[in-house]
């Protein structure tokens, strides 16, 4: 979670793209909160960029780890016998749908239309669930073909990398549920407006990552 | 630090009445500024420097005494004093704890007390996640310590290479707790690494462009990008390593057909840029005390932060240097023979500023400045040792050898620890009010100087002749002749470790004393040069009475001394106290400062919970985990600033003076 708190006096971008000008230094009091910063990027988003080029090592450890181990079958089933790619891409196709949605409740943020923001928060969500449904599916299906997570190493690293990046689909859908049940209660300190658009941005390099994962595991033959 | 006076100059630190509101509706918000509650609770980031610099000493003597425990085994041929096992144990917990839970978070103590006050910001970007990193770092240290009583530490050596790491070489807890205890104080590597940048990229002072920046700040900045991209790193191999302890799954056992290479690979990327993590802040401590005791301004400021820069770029293409024995093949290690070579360039290049620096200088000898310039001497003869690593013929002779030993303690004790003890010297002053005395320093010194050449110097020779590093005892029949003789050098170094462990004691007594005497440190002692300086010793709770504007690198001095048109020469126009007072005459009203927080010390303390939980019983993750998601949802609900009604009663308007500010 990132922090936050927004400083309340300043709520919205308007204000906040002018403050860099208006506001004299003494405003920067430090603890993370709007006014004045150096390079006119909220700390916030600032961190949260810096959080996920983390990330892309992260997800770059694990692909490696799956492109060095593909092929390594042992007796188990080989990724050209269990995947079902038809299937994939259609959990695929609604989990890109979902950035969709998201921009659509980052811009309805922006124009402070709560209920649409709620809406599409929770549709976003929804999405994401059905994408998480749709793994929970396949990975059944895989593990009745004889495919466990000890089968072999080209099973070990599949379902580390597609687990891994299902969590982060798992935290994200907390964080939309989340920020809907605070935004219902209006109980967010600062600029909603940002807070929607933080959580935009992990949700829309949740899916990126998910196209890499997607090209390199499911649509590169084996 | 929740309610915050109007400075007046004396900064009353007494809790006011006030009862703030509830957070969540159940709990009261942790208001105490005194007592063990405030640093429990605390997020003001000099306190969590400190805090980091203490957990980090403790940390220093707990490896410190490992180490002794490797030279008395190895004083004698046959040694009885450890265990074959323990012997294991006790090189990779040494190891594991000088890096990790020394000279990092002792690196993150020094940048959490001085960034702030080095770019003029009252605290850091995020304050909670701040303590949040200590208290993870603290409960990773110990979570990892716990295994020397939970059936044995680890005992793969630290990079922990399979199949030494695999169950069936290492079949007790150990390499578990290691796995999971590192994964702990990554987080609080990552996450500390994120607060830095954005508070050194956004918190700077009006004017403080980033090349008017103190060089300490600068080399944090590097060492804050390294660390963002190479924790992830070590995480994922660290998961793995897990995985395959816990799931049984095979990622690095051969006999499955996995490639332990991989490991290597995985631990190195992160591995390599972690040498320059441990080095480049005591170049930052070093980079500020040079100039300050040559009374001349840092040497080619512009190079010195290039240099610091390239260092972490070209940091990333060199990690497979550590695996040249390991059959990469000739082109690999012709390109990483190479791109080793080349990062030789800009870590030569800040030596010869460094000394350029000194160069027709006024030379103070104060122990901060012998540090310094022991960091110089050793660091180089530690360089150019790595540099015949570099060449890979020669490298294949070197690995696994006592050579390789030397070299990294010439580099790390030489480099990093002097550094430190540099920086404590330097800015014992500023922390504590109180000057470390200057003869025991200077004992302290010379202890440490002959104590480390002496006990690293002879592993050269004992390299070359082919003592293997973590070999836990050699036989009499085996110890050679003459200049050749592994016993000899064996005992020189064991005595060396013996002068070693008396100059810290020295160190330690000199703390002792110097907290029992007054705190009568001039407000400037050193005439200094950086923003730190502009404010009272120990800083105020909100650092500076008035944000300063910058205008020149080295601000401070610049206020303190101009140039005379007629001569040339820089003359001094203002003491140390005069422009404190100024700033106190011209005090900010209403300084806004971030409240304690419960949750920040919950997390961390979850995380250990659901480590054990993952070696010993699953209810105990389901605890950690309720914990991990309660404490995420209390700390988001939970206003990093309060609002205004948080103040009960409001502000007494007893005269200006008296004007509270809300808590922040």
């Amino acid at each position: 979670m990132s922090e936050l708190a927004v400083d309340t006096s300043s709520g919205h971008d308007a204000v906040a793209s002018d403050s860099r000008h208006d506001h004299t230094p003494h405003d920067d009091h430090g603890g993370g909160h709007g006014h004045y910063t150096s390079l006119g990027l909220s700390n916030n988003k600032l961190g949260m960029w810096l959080f996920l080029g983390s990330e892309c090592l992260l997800f770059g450890g694990l692909i490696s780890t799956y492109m060095l181990y593909r092929g390594r079958t042992a007796k188990g089933p080989g990724p050209n016998q269990v995947y079902d790619i038809p299937f994939t891409s259609a959990s695929s196709f609604v989990l890109l749908m979902s950035s969709l949605t998201m921009v659509l409740a980052v811009t309805a943020a922006k124009r402070r239309d709560d209920g649409n923001t709620r809406l599409w928060l929770s549709v976003t969500a929804l999405l994401g669930a059905l994408f998480v449904g749709g793994q929970v599916y396949e990975f059944t299906g895989f593990y009745n073909e004889g495919l466990g997570f000890t089968t072999s190493l080209f099973s070990s690293s599949l379902y580390t990398l597609t687990g891994f990046h299902g969590v982060h689909v798992t935290v994200g859908i907390m964080m939309l549920m989340a920020l809907r049940g605070i935004l219902t209660k209006n109980r967010i300190v600062g600029d909603k407006a940002e807070v929607v658009e933080l959580i935009g941005l992990y949700w829309h390099f949740v899916d990126i990552i998910w196209i890499i994962i997607f090209t390199l595991v499911y649509l590169i033959p084996a | 630090m929740a309610i915050i006076e109007r400075p007046t100059g004396e900064m009353l630190r007494a809790p006011v009445g006030v009862s703030p509101r509830t957070s969540l509706g159940m709990y009261r918000r942790p208001v105490e500024t005194t007592g063990w509650r405030s640093w429990l609770f605390t997020v003001d980031h000099k306190q969590l420097g400190l805090m980091y610099g203490i957990t980090a000493f403790v940390f220093f003597l707990v490896g410190g005494l490992e180490a002794f425990m490797i030279r008395l085994q190895l004083a004698q041929p046959n040694g009885k004093v450890l265990s074959a096992d323990a012997y294991n144990q006790m090189f990779t917990m040494h190891a594991t704890t000088m890096v990790f839970l020394f000279v990092m978070p002792m690196a993150a103590g020094f940048a959490n007390y001085f960034v702030p006050l080095q770019i003029g910001a009252r605290d850091v970007a995020f304050p909670r996640i701040n303590a949040f990193g200590y208290w993870c770092f603290l409960a990773g240290g110990l979570f990892l310590n716990s295994s020397w009583l939970l059936g044995g530490a680890a005992d793969g050596g630290w990079f922990m290479y399979a199949p030494n790491s695999s169950a069936l070489f290492s079949p007790s807890h150990g390499v578990d707790f290691w796995a999971l205890g590192l994964q702990i104080t990554g987080i609080a590597s990552l996450t500390g690494s994120i607060n830095l940048i954005v508070t050194i990229l956004n918190m700077r002072a009006p004017g403080m462009s980033l090349m008017k920046m103190p060089i300490f700040t600068w080399m944090i900045l590097v060492v804050q990008f390294l660390l963002l991209f190479a924790v992830p790193v070590i995480t994922v191999a660290l998961f793995l390593l897990s995985f395959q302890r816990v799931f049984g799954a095979t990622f690095f056992d051969v006999s499955a057909g996995a490639d332990p290479l991989l490991w290597q690979h995985l631990f190195w990327i992160f591995g390599h840029p972690e040498v320059y993590i441990l080095i480049l802040p005591s170049f930052g401590i070093v980079s500020e005390v040079l100039p300050v005791f040559s009374r001349k301004p840092l040497f080619g400021y512009p190079m010195v932060v290039f240099s610091g820069a390239a260092i972490g770029f070209v940091g990333w293409g060199v990690w497979a240097h550590h695996m040249f024995a390991s059959g990469l093949g000739p082109v690999s290690v012709t390109v990483f023979s190479m791109s080793t070579m080349l990062i030789a360039i800009p870590t030569g290049v800040k030596i010869i500023n460094w000394v350029m620096t000194m160069w027709g200088g006024k030379l103070r000898f104060t122990t901060a400045m012998l540090f310094a310039i022991g960091l110089i001497v050793e660091f180089t003869i530690g360089g150019l040792s790595g540099v015949t690593h570099s060449v890979s013929p020669s490298d294949t002779q070197q690995t696994d050898t006592y050579y390789v030993v030397a070299h990294f303690h010439y580099v790390l004790f030489g480099g990093a620890v002097f550094g430190i003890f540099s920086g404590f010297y330097y800015w014992w002053p500023k922390m504590f009010g109180r000057l470390l005395d200057e003869k025991l320093g200077k004992l302290n010194f010379w202890l440490m100087v002959i104590g480390m050449n002496l006990t690293f110097g002879p592993m050269h020779i004992l390299g070359l002749q082919g003592q293997p590093r973590r070999m836990y005892r050699y036989t009499t029949d085996r110890i050679g002749e003459g200049f050749f003789n592994l016993k000899f050098w064996n005992q020189i170094s064991s005595l060396g470790a013996f002068i070693l462990a008396i100059g810290i004691i020295v160190f330690i007594v000199n703390v002792v004393r110097t907290t029992r005497g007054p705190a009568n440190a001039p407000l400037d002692p050193w005439d200094a040069r950086s923003l730190e300086w502009l404010t009272t010793s120990p800083p105020k709770v909100h650092n500076f009475d008035v944000i300063p504007t910058v205008s020149h690198l080295d601000e401070f001095f610049h206020r303190k001394y101009a140039e005379n048109e007629m001569t040339g020469e820089m003359e001094r126009i203002a003491t140390a106290e005069e422009l404190m007072k100024i700033q106190e005459d011209n005090a900010e009203q209403n300084i806004h400062l971030p409240a304690p927080s419960y949750w920040p010390l919950i997390l961390a303390l979850a995380l250990p919970i659901t480590a054990y939980g993952v070696i010993y019983n699953k209810i105990l993750i389901a605890v950690g985990a309720t914990m991990i998601v309660l404490s995420i949802f209390g700390w988001a609900l939970e206003p990093s600033l309060a609002d205004d009604s948080d103040l009960e009663p409001p502000a007494p308007a007893d005269g200006p003076t008296k004007e509270l500010a809300p808590i922040v």
